[in-house]
């Protein structure tokens, strides 16, 4: 389903990223790190708005001729970028919204983790299993 | 840039106007047609209507209409569209032809005139034969015309000249040569715009006409030419919306044709011709989403159609024109007020382009890498007779040629093998660089500052292929940074990696240690194996030897590369490469820690410079030194490669200067401080290593401070919200991320081995001599020297306690203002050890309140430390807080004689003043002489002597005099009359008798004194008797200078009988008195109300009885009737 899943930092480094076809792993590193761009924009957008009405999907960041980056920035301004083919019709909206709402759940369980330090790389076993699922999905 | 074929045709790209040429006109040798030209072309804005003007001479020949087809039965169209239909209609065929001829309604050669003008209009005529081109004349006269109908002859012969010429009146203008020439000009041109607009109208109305004669088997394309046609003229008749329309019909015909490999190109081609005027049209019109939907259309429909997979490299050449150009377009519309957003502007069309050219330029480098011996063919079979093409998009080898088979194919083979050999000559990088230069400045517009950085990266690298390292390492150099700050390490890598071939392959020697220093750290996510490599690499160059070639580089650039690090090896001198770390992650970690935060300046100073490595092989260095911020110590901390001379120490050596990766190690570092550095702050300033051979090639890395990278205040912050247990490690190691950087120390004094005691006896006394007993012992092993008292005041409290505080060491006699409130440096002596001594302070305090006191003693003892003598400065300071207090409180009164109070005195007559003086002072106080010191308006009755001389009062105690007085008559005052000064003179009790006496003054409150007319005063015995006479005489004394009337009565009373006059009335002169003598006799004993004295001033009504009862006493104590002396009774009571 989504070719490119990204955790990124409040501070914009990433905590989390992978590919499917890891040959081009570099392209979807660029990619996800300029559409941070889009959401840094979008948060400051969002920033006055009230807070308890704030959406955290932040919708297509911006289509690129081969694929769509969507977006999500938590609470505490960890982002979620997600980057799906565009060739790939059958995602709407809706999906992507609830895999994003899956991946957020997955975050908050990897934050729970008594031994896990914010801020440091997600190496968690039951994260990855859950991102790999998001990726293999029946396309 | 030259034009290439992917390039638009300028005729597409610009915007279509009507033609209309002007003929007739001399513009080189007659000034006025000069003018009438120039007014034509001149100031050619928006408000003006579109044409394109142009002169031509009258018999220039205009392209030959073919003849009309009656049928387009057995007619096969050979192409889609002409490639010179849009220049012929556009510059050649014009839609108005002008004549010009200079002609007065008043010639008198009419006739002649008048048929010279007719010949000259068959002329134009005769070239347009079959053009539904329009003739106009315009006449250039010399006289302002008169108003229409007023003038006969020109009408008449306006209409003769119109028969002659075959116009219509409408066709036929006047331009009189005046002053208002732009104003006729302009009025001209509107009227010509007019007739071009009827010229395209019918010629859309003709190409409109043949279509019913096409079928749609084999006249498919003719449907696309007629409409792009339709749409062309709609647009030279500025009917934009009439254009688009058929613009977008001619579009979706398009692709109704049968696409095949031969003609794909053409329909590419003329594809993108249309969609890139739908596109002008839509942002023309301000719907630029609707723009943007067609483009996407357009690129959808197209981007599968990619022909010969031979020359698929023409298919990526062409969208990134049709990308190109649609940026374009758009970054037009925003100059035109259009306005984008962060998500749709030009520059992802640019991006995409650029995107496009590359993968040009990878298909072009697999279909194009013949061999040198394959030749270009010849004749060169992509030259056309004419030089041109004659449709747009097709082959030059097989023009005209419908058929999908290919009828030659050896000479299809031979026109690929040329578009190919010509595409090697393309220079991809040039088109991909400026594409991604486009972009870079749109995204720089539209705050995109991380994809501005992703399409640096990509411009560096196409420089990098395009062999200009130069350029591609000042990029690639100038964006890392940014990877870095945020944190993205494969990002980071591999520009690094591209960075580092460059600088390879230019030699740049500071450049490739630098990128070998990052690329061995721990932010590089290379394999081991590349890391190895690099690592030794970075070794050969620091022993001056030449480092291998970087993999996947072009061969013949490591060749160059290769000579150049030869000659670098060959230049051998001594060269240091200074890096400063602190904006990179290099491979050597380093962090300074001082053992304390402060250090006692007889201890040497201690710290640690912890060093690691994370390359994959140990690492040798040849030097550590530290710098400080006093530069003095830097000699004591550098840590040295022994010299040659003592090899036997190599091994042992070897171990200390060499970096395990993965260790931490450790370095202390001790040096003694200096005497005048106690106080100040020591601070690392920077913590050099050295890599290589200081005579040779060397690297100094460079750390501000006391270590820390780009990376590392991330990762300190990480370790320190990490709970993290860390496994134990053996005893002399420690954790890389436990350990935390502090780079500065305190230099404090030595601990001082003295104790300081004060005695004295609080609270102080407002003024008086405060004496404060400093006692200082020493316990220190020898002696100290120098020994200074710094005492008094503590600075930094309020100012007006400096002012009201005056110590001083003499306490014998009182100090002034000019004693300072803080003794400073008063020398005491040496000290043995045990010694103890004592110091006498007097501290006088003027205002009460609380003081700070500090006492301070320095001196100074020899010490050693390290096997040095220094000389230590220590102190002590003690301080105290004293009250200071009022020693007592004085209330003064003023009473009567009768010891009733006073608000006022009366002139003249005796008073009494009282003072109470009140001890406050916690301490028995001597009052040792009180002294009152009169003003001059007052007078004493009697002696002023003191009454309390030498008394003590303990706390509570309180000692009164009094005092009588008089004041003489002074006027009204304002604020009363001064009194005087009451001085008390005291000392504490228990004070030696050196101390001196303190004198306190109290200021006598004023007094309001008044004038009485009359006063009256008593003569009687201090006590009557009773049943014996007592006699009273009442003095009367007028005050006034006026004769006194006066009534006088004695009221009976029944404790005395009494004889005198009763009631009386009469009159005292000015300054006299009067007498009045009474003799009264007790009756009862104890105290007794006298018969009181009435007295009635006439003159002075408010002279009452309540006044005069204060001079006159009101009652006596009458003492019972003594009995005779009897010894008996008293034995007998």
């Amino acid at each position: 389903m989504a070719v490119c899943i990204a955790v990124i930092a409040k501070e914009n480094y990433p905590l989390y990223i992978r590919s499917v076809p890891t040959e081009d792993e570099l392209k979807f590193h660029y990619m996800v790190h300029t559409s941070l761009d889009v959401v840094d924009e979008k948060v400051s957008a969002l920033g006055k708005a009230l807070v308890d009405q704030r959406e955290l999907y932040l919708g297509l960041l911006y289509p690129t001729e081969d694929h769509k980056v969507y977006g999500y920035v938590t609470n505490s301004k960890v982002k979620f970028v997600m980057v799906v083919d565009s060739s790939n019709t059958a995602l709407r909206d809706n999906e992507i919204r609830s895999m994003f709402r899956k991946l957020h759940n997955s975050y908050t369980d990897v934050m729970c983790n008594p031994f896990y330090n914010p801020g440091d790389r997600i190496q968690s076993r039951a994260f990855d299993n859950m991102v790999t699922s998001m990726m293999i999905q029946v396309c | 840039m030259s034009p290439t074929q992917w390039d638009f045709p300028v005729e597409l790209c610009c915007r279509p106007m009507a033609f209309v040429t002007l003929t007739g006109l001399d513009v080189v040798y007659n000034a006025v047609h000069r003018a009438v030209w120039d007014a034509f072309c001149a100031n050619r804005r928006a408000d003006r209507v579109p044409i394109s003007f142009k002169v031509l001479p009258g018999d220039h020949e205009y392209p030959k209409c073919r003849p009309k087809r009656t049928s387009y039965e057995w007619y096969i169209p050979k192409g889609i569209l002409k490639t010179g239909w849009m220049n012929k209609h556009l510059n050649l065929v014009p839609a108005l032809v002008v004549v010009f001829y200079e002609l007065d309604w008043d010639e008198p050669q009419w006739k002649e005139k008048q048929s010279e003008c007719a010949t000259r209009v068959e002329i134009v005529r005769q070239s347009l034969q079959g053009r539904n081109t329009k003739v106009a004349v315009v006449l250039i006269q010399k006289k302002t015309p008169l108003p229409p109908g007023e003038d006969v002859i020109a009408s008449e012969r306006a209409a003769a000249l119109c028969n002659a010429c075959e116009l219509s009146g409408k066709s036929l203008f006047v331009l009189p040569h005046t002053d208002h020439l732009v104003g006729y000009i302009i009025r001209l041109e509107n009227a010509f715009y007019e007739h071009a607009q009827t010229y395209y109208y019918t010629e859309i109305r003709r190409v409109k006409s043949h279509k019913e004669f096409l079928n749609k088997t084999t006249h498919q394309l003719l449907f696309v030419r007629h409409q792009f046609k339709i749409a062309f003229f709609s647009e030279l008749k500025q009917d934009t919306q009439n254009a688009l329309k058929n613009y977008r019909t001619a579009y979706n015909l398009i692709h109704e044709l049968r696409a095949h490999e031969t003609n794909i190109l053409e329909i590419k081609t003329m594809a993108g011709f249309i969609n890139y005027k739908i596109c002008r049209l839509c942002f023309q019109h301000n719907t630029p989403l609707d723009a943007i939907a067609q483009f996407r259309k357009h690129i959808d429909l197209c981007k599968k159609k990619i022909g010969s997979a031979e020359l698929s490299f023409e298919h990526a050449a062409w969208m990134s024109k049709q990308f190109q150009a649609f940026g374009d377009l758009f970054d037009e519309a925003i100059k035109l007020g259009l306005t984008a957003i962060q998500t749709q502007n030009p520059g992802f069309y640019y991006q995409q382009a650029a995107y496009y050219a590359q993968e040009r330029k990878q298909l072009a480098k697999t279909l194009c890498n013949h061999e040198a011996s394959v030749i270009y063919p010849n004749p060169d079979p992509l030259q056309t007779q004419t030089g041109v093409l004659d449709f747009y998009g097709q082959r030059s080898w097989r023009q005209g040629v419908l058929s999908f088979d290919l009828s030659d194919p050896e000479k299809e083979k031979v026109g690929v093998l040329a578009i190919q050999l010509k595409e090697r000559s393309v220079v991809h990088s040039e088109i991909i660089i400026t594409l991604l230069s486009n972009a870079v400045a749109q995204f720089k517009k539209y705050k995109c500052p991380r994809m501005k950085s992703h399409l640096m990266v990509q411009m560096g690298e196409e420089y990098y292929y395009a062999k200009d390292y130069t350029k591609a390492l000042k990029l690639l150099d100038y964006v890392m940074c940014d990877y870095r700050t945020e944190g993205w390490w494969t990002l980071l890598t591999s520009i690094l990696t591209t960075a580092l071939k460059c600088s390879y392959l230019m030699a740049q020697l500071k450049d490739y240690i630098t990128y070998s220093l990052e690329l061995l750290g721990r932010a590089s996510t290379l394999k081991d194996e590349q890391k190895s490599r690099i690592e030794k690499n970075l070794i050969n160059v620091l022993m001056n030897e030449s480092p291998e070639p970087e993999p996947d580089c072009d061969i013949l650039a490591v060749k160059t590369a290769q000579k150049l690090w030869a000659d670098r090896v060959s230049l051998a001198g001594s060269s240091v490469f200074t890096i400063g770390v602190q904006d990179f992650v290099p491979f050597v970690q380093c962090k300074a820690k001082f053992h304390a935060p402060s250090f006692h300046v007889d201890v040497p100073v201690q710290f640690d410079i912890h060093l690691k490595a994370d390359c994959p092989h140990p690492i040798r260095f040849s030097k550590l030194c530290v710098s400080f911020n006093n530069q003095e110590y830097n000699q004591f901390c550098v840590i040295e490669e022994p010299s040659k001379a003592s090899e036997i120490l190599e091994n042992l050596t070897q171990e200390k200067m060499c970096l395990v990766p993965g260790k931490t190690r450790k370095f202390l570092f001790k040096f003694v401080a200096k005497t005048e550095d106690v106080g100040k702050k020591i601070e690392i300033t920077s913590v050099d290593l050295i890599l290589g051979n200081e005579t040779g090639r060397c690297v100094v890395l460079n750390w501000q401070g006391g270590g820390g990278d780009a990376a590392s205040s991330q990762e300190a912050l990480q370790a320190s919200r990490s709970f993290k247990r860390r496994p134990k490690l053996p005893d002399n190691e420690v954790h890389w991320d436990s350990i935390i950087i502090q780079a500065s120390t305190m230099i404090i004094s030595r601990v001082p081995n003295i104790s300081v005691h004060l005695l004295h006896e609080p609270p102080a006394l407002t003024n008086e001599m405060y004496c404060l007993v400093v006692t200082v012992e020493s316990h220190e092993k020898t002696q100290i020297r120098d020994v200074k008292l710094t005492a008094g005041l503590k600075p930094g409290q309020d100012a007006n306690l400096t002012q009201k505080t005056h110590v001083t060491l003499h306490g014998t006699e009182l100090c002034d203002e000019t004693c300072p409130a803080l003794l400073t440096d008063i020398p005491v002596g040496d000290l043995q050890p045990g010694q103890q001594l004592e110091k006498m302070l007097y501290v006088r305090c003027g205002t009460v309140g609380s003081r700070m006191f500090l006492v301070y003693v320095s001196y100074l003892i020899n010490s050693t430390v390290e096997e040095k003598e220094i000389v230590c400065k220590c102190h002590k300071d003690e301080t105290v807080t004293i009250e200071t207090v009022f020693p007592f409180d004085v209330a003064v009164k003023f009473v009567s004689t009768k010891f009733e109070h006073l608000e006022r005195v009366y002139a003249d007559i005796p008073f009494l003043l009282m003072t109470d003086i009140l001890s406050a002072s916690p301490w028995a106080l001597t009052i040792v002489h009180s002294e009152l010191q009169l003003a001059p308006s007052m007078t004493s009755v009697d002696q002023l002597e003191s009454q309390v001389d030498r008394v003590v009062l303990q706390t509570g105690e309180g000692a009164s005099e009094c005092f009588c007085l008089q004041c003489p008559s002074v006027g009204n005052v304002e604020g009363g009359v001064a009194t005087g000064r009451y001085i008390i003179s005291w000392k504490r009790t228990s004070a030696m008798g050196s101390v001196p006496v303190i004198s306190t003054v109290i200021t006598l409150p004023h007094v309001i004194v008044e004038n009485i007319p009359l006063h009256v005063n008593a003569d009687l015995p201090s006590f009557g008797r009773v049943r014996e006479s007592l006699p009273v005489k009442y003095h009367l004394q007028n005050k006034t200078t006026l004769v006194q009337d006066v009534e006088i009565s004695v009221e009976p009373s029944d404790a005395f009988m009494f004889s005198g006059l009763k009631q009386i009335r009469l009159r005292i002169l000015p300054g006299t008195e009067q007498e009045m003598l009474y003799n009264f006799y007790p009756l009862m004993a104890g105290y007794q109300q006298l018969p009181s004295l009435n007295i009635n001033l006439l003159r002075f009504p408010n002279f009452t009885n309540q006044l005069l009862r204060r001079f006159i006493p009101t009652s006596i104590f009458v003492k019972p009737q003594g009995r005779l002396v009897d010894e008996n009774s008293i034995a007998a009571a």
